[in-house]
């Protein structure tokens, strides 16, 4: 059998296959130091769990984390598969550690996560290295920059697949197949089809290797999709960063101290909505949806060290004006914006940097409800915000065997795990860690139904 | 030159530290997380805690080609290796030994002309038993007092040095205890999950090094502690070498001399697997000298001890004296001097922040 991709979900596929007895074959289409696609840049996973268990404390129920699917995707999800990926996520934990996984406490600045989420110790580039090395250990054959171009649908079956690796063109008639290659975010113009122009802004926070080769030869050939090609997991990150694979340390978690505005001067959206932890995902959009796509963060020195530092430093200035000057803005607005916030503002003796502490500004559109503190003290420091997308979630669409479909019923040997069926789930918005959860859950079905058809 | 090392190894740390995957890993990332600048000193600080298991390296994934291109574990080893050069006294040696494996081998010919040189010329004084026929008890006194009191001098400057660059603070017995507690397991190579590190094979965890590194470190300590027995016996007991075989001084130094030969070897075996850029490639030759040299101080004691009685006696101590001279000699100037300045970079990080 052939899984397609590199990363998490395709190794779990891939592992779990081999272990069921089948020859499985791998193709990652990025050089080795860029395997793994997106799972590089993850750190946890989200884990259901009775009772404290690996690092988990306490315990994280399946309606509890059902209710927090809920909440981030507005109700747009598949309630079966929602809670497979959710019930199966607890027995994953054990098996991820028997796999060359090894945990650590929630990280430093992830408090409010030790309850919920398993931090993989290293991070995802670790669990990548650890599940290639047990994979190759298993006898799962892997090639490096092996790009499948095509796979040949005839009927309810795939026939034929083919693929390009160093520079010559390969074609194999694989029993089963797997596909597990991400979304097409790294397709700009793809993306840029479904978004509109502004899309050309966004930066891309992962691997610059999933442009969705596979996924759109599939769909031209009428495989059955699912999901909305504008709804991705996107964030507000630091506009310095790179254009592709950026990862962590563009984040920004300044906003709920800060005024946020656009190219205007003008702020857009109530920055202290809710903490950060539960709005970062929502930024992305808001950011998306201003001119030009950017967004410009100001705070003064008090705020300056409540949050996790970004890779870039930030802009700074003694004056409103200065800092207008240095980030582009207009100079005049930009103060009378700061000067009528700052107005708004009452009294802050209530003020809790990591809790909602109901410090809010009153008479001002919108307005800042918590951590609404005046913006007065020098230095200012200011922080460009671009939209940052991880993944998209148009994806095929699939059962609760992995298994992928189309208008003429299921297709036999072809299952999908991971991003590229992530849609399934995730309608909209995202919640930390449940990437590699789905990944995890689906790639482990997928191989052992991909197994148990090529036997 | 350091200012310079130090610039780049700021740039990755503040890279870190704005990732924090590693955190478990090391002692490390922890004291990267307890800041948000960093000074020269602290950088010099997290440079000399880092024990290089590499650990990071594999787990980032911004290391090359990705353009942010981290190789922490040899930044720090850059700045670590400048910073022992820096912090010597006198600081022209360290640069010169940490760099060469030839002048640490002319180091221990020399030695050995010096020995030889002194049995020929004291020789005939020489009266006692066992190898004090060829050179007294006195004479090798007078040769090795200086040779042991001058780099312990040495080291003490340096240490103070670098204790003053860290802004280390007053050190109290919690702090020791921390400090040799780990250095007694070698922690910072266990990985966090206690699998070791991942030195001579890829992204593979292995608790090799950490082994081999505690087979030459215990061998060396049951040497010395053999040493200072035997001292002890000959003052205040009167009671002068030749030892039999189920004395103090040769139990404890014959297992150490075992352990420190076979710990050397196996050192090096794992140096030759183990990729030279994650380390300083320029001082490659002196750490590979600097263990051989280890290996010839052990080999040769132990030789003396089983072909003392044959007419080897004068050449087998005159190579094992001369090791001997050339390593106490090269202390604060070689690789050795890593042990002092890891221990007080443990001392300091257990000082937690504002030391």
């Amino acid at each position: 059998m052939v899984v397609v991709g590199g990363g998490n979900a395709a190794l779990c596929a891939a592992m779990t296959a081999s272990q069921a007895g089948a020859r499985v074959l791998l193709l990652e289409g990025a050089p080795k130091p860029y395997r793994g696609g997106n799972s590089r840049h993850t750190r946890n996973f989200r884990c259901m769990h009775r009772g404290p268990l690996s690092v988990l404390t306490d315990s994280y129920g399946e309606a509890e984390y059902y209710d927090d699917l809920i909440a981030v995707t507005g109700g747009r999800t598949d309630e079966s598969l929602a809670r497979l990926a959710i019930r199966a996520s607890e027995d994953c934990l054990p098996w991820m550690e028997a796999h060359g996984v090894r945990f650590q406490p929630s990280l430093s600045g992830t408090l409010s996560l030790s309850r919920t989420n398993a931090f993989f110790l290293g991070g995802g580039k670790a669990l990548v290295n650890a599940y290639y090395r047990t994979a190759r250990r298993l006898g799962v054959e892997v090639l490096y920059e092996a790009q499948v171009t095509h796979l040949e649908l005839e009927g309810d079956r795939v026939s034929g697949l083919a693929f390009t690796y160093r520079g010559e063109s390969h074609r194999i008639e694989p029993t089963s197949i797997v596909v597990a290659s991400g979304g097409f975010q790294a397709d700009t113009d793809w993306l840029a089809r479904a978004w509109g122009p502004a899309a050309k802004n966004f930066l891309i926070r992962g691997t610059p290797y999933n442009r969705g080769v596979v996924l759109k030869d599939l769909l031209d050939q009428g495989v059955q999709s699912v999901g909305d090609p504008t709804q991705c997991h996107a964030v507000a990150i630091d506009g310095r960063a790179p254009k592709f694979d950026g990862g962590i340390v563009t984040r920004l978690d300044c906003v709920v101290y800060a005024i946020v505005v656009n190219k205007h001067g003008e702020r857009f959206y109530d920055e202290g909505e809710d903490v950060w932890p539960k709005r970062y995902a929502i930024w992305g959009r808001l950011v998306a949806a201003q001119p030009d796509q950017v967004g410009y963060v100001i705070i003064d020195s008090k705020s300056l060290n409540l949050f996790m530092p970004s890779v870039f430093p930030p802009i700074e200035a003694d004056s409103i004006e200065e800092l207008a000057d240095k980030m582009g803005l207009p100079k005049q607005k930009l103060r009378t914006t700061v000067d009528s916030f700052n107005a708004a503002c009452g009294d802050d003796s209530g003020f809790h940097p990591t809790e909602l502490d109901g410090v809010a500004t009153r008479g001002i559109d919108p307005p800042k409800t918590n951590w609404a503190r005046r913006i007065c003290d020098p230095p200012f420091y200011g922080y460009s915000l671009r939209t940052g997308v991880t993944f998209t979630y148009l994806g095929l669409k699939v059962d609760e065997r992995a298994q992928t479909s189309s208008d003429a019923g299921k297709i036999e040997n072809l299952w999908a795990a991971g991003e590229t069926m992530a849609g399934s789930i995730l309608g909209q918005g995202y919640l930390a860690g449940f990437g590699m959860t789905i990944g995890t859950v689906f790639g482990r079905i997928a191989g052992r139904e991909a197994a148990a058809h090529a036997s | 030159m350091r200012a310079k090392l130090v610039e780049e190894a700021r740039r990755q740390i503040e890279i870190c530290n704005a990732c924090r995957y590693c955190e478990g890993y090391c002692a490390v990332f922890p004291a990267i997380n307890r800041q948000r600048a960093f000074a020269e000193g602290d950088v010099t600080q997290l440079a000399n805690l880092c024990h290089n298991c590499r650990g990071c390296f594999y787990a980032c994934q911004y290391t090359e080609p990705h353009e942010f291109a981290l190789n922490l574990p040899r930044a720090l080893a850059e700045v670590r290796q400048e910073s022992w050069q820096d912090f010597a006294f006198p600081s022209l040696l360290a640069r010169a030994f940490h760099r060469s494996g030839v002048a640490i081998a002319l180091a221990t010919v020399l030695g050995c002309i010096l020995i030889l040189w002194a049995i020929r010329l004291l020789g005939e004084q020489a009266g006692g038993g066992g190898f004090y026929v060829v050179m007294s008890h006195n004479a090798m006194v007078a040769i090795f007092l200086p040779a042991f009191l001058f780099p312990l001098f040495s080291l003490a400057v340096g240490l103070r040095r670098y204790w003053r660059a860290v802004a280390g603070g007053p050190v109290r017995l919690s702090m020791l205890l921390s400090a040799f507690g780990s250095a007694a397991r070698l922690k910072n190579l266990a990985g966090g999950h206690g699998e070791g590190c991942n030195f001579e094979d890829e992204d593979r965890f292995s608790n090799a090094r950490r082994w081999r590194h505690q087979m030459v470190m215990y061998g060396f300590l049951l040497c010395f502690a053999s040493t200072c027995v035997a001292t002890v016996m000959h003052y205040a007991f009167d009671l002068p070498a030749p030892y039999g075989p189920f004395s103090l001084p040769k139990l404890l130094g014959v297992p150490g001399g075992v352990l420190l030969s076979a710990g050397t070897l196996a050192m090096i075996e794992l140096k030759l697997r183990a990729d030279r850029d994650l380390a300083e490639p320029g001082v490659w030759g002196g750490e590979m000298a600097f263990m051989l040299l280890l290996f010839l101080v052990s080999t040769s004691g132990l030789a003396l001890y089983a072909f003392g009685q044959t007419a080897a006696l004068t050449a087998l101590l005159t190579l094992h004296l001369g090791a001997v001279l050339a390593f106490f000699l090269l202390t604060p100037y070689s690789k050795m001097a890593h042990g002092f300045y890891r221990l007080a970079a443990l001392v300091k990080d257990a000082q937690g922040p504002g030391g």
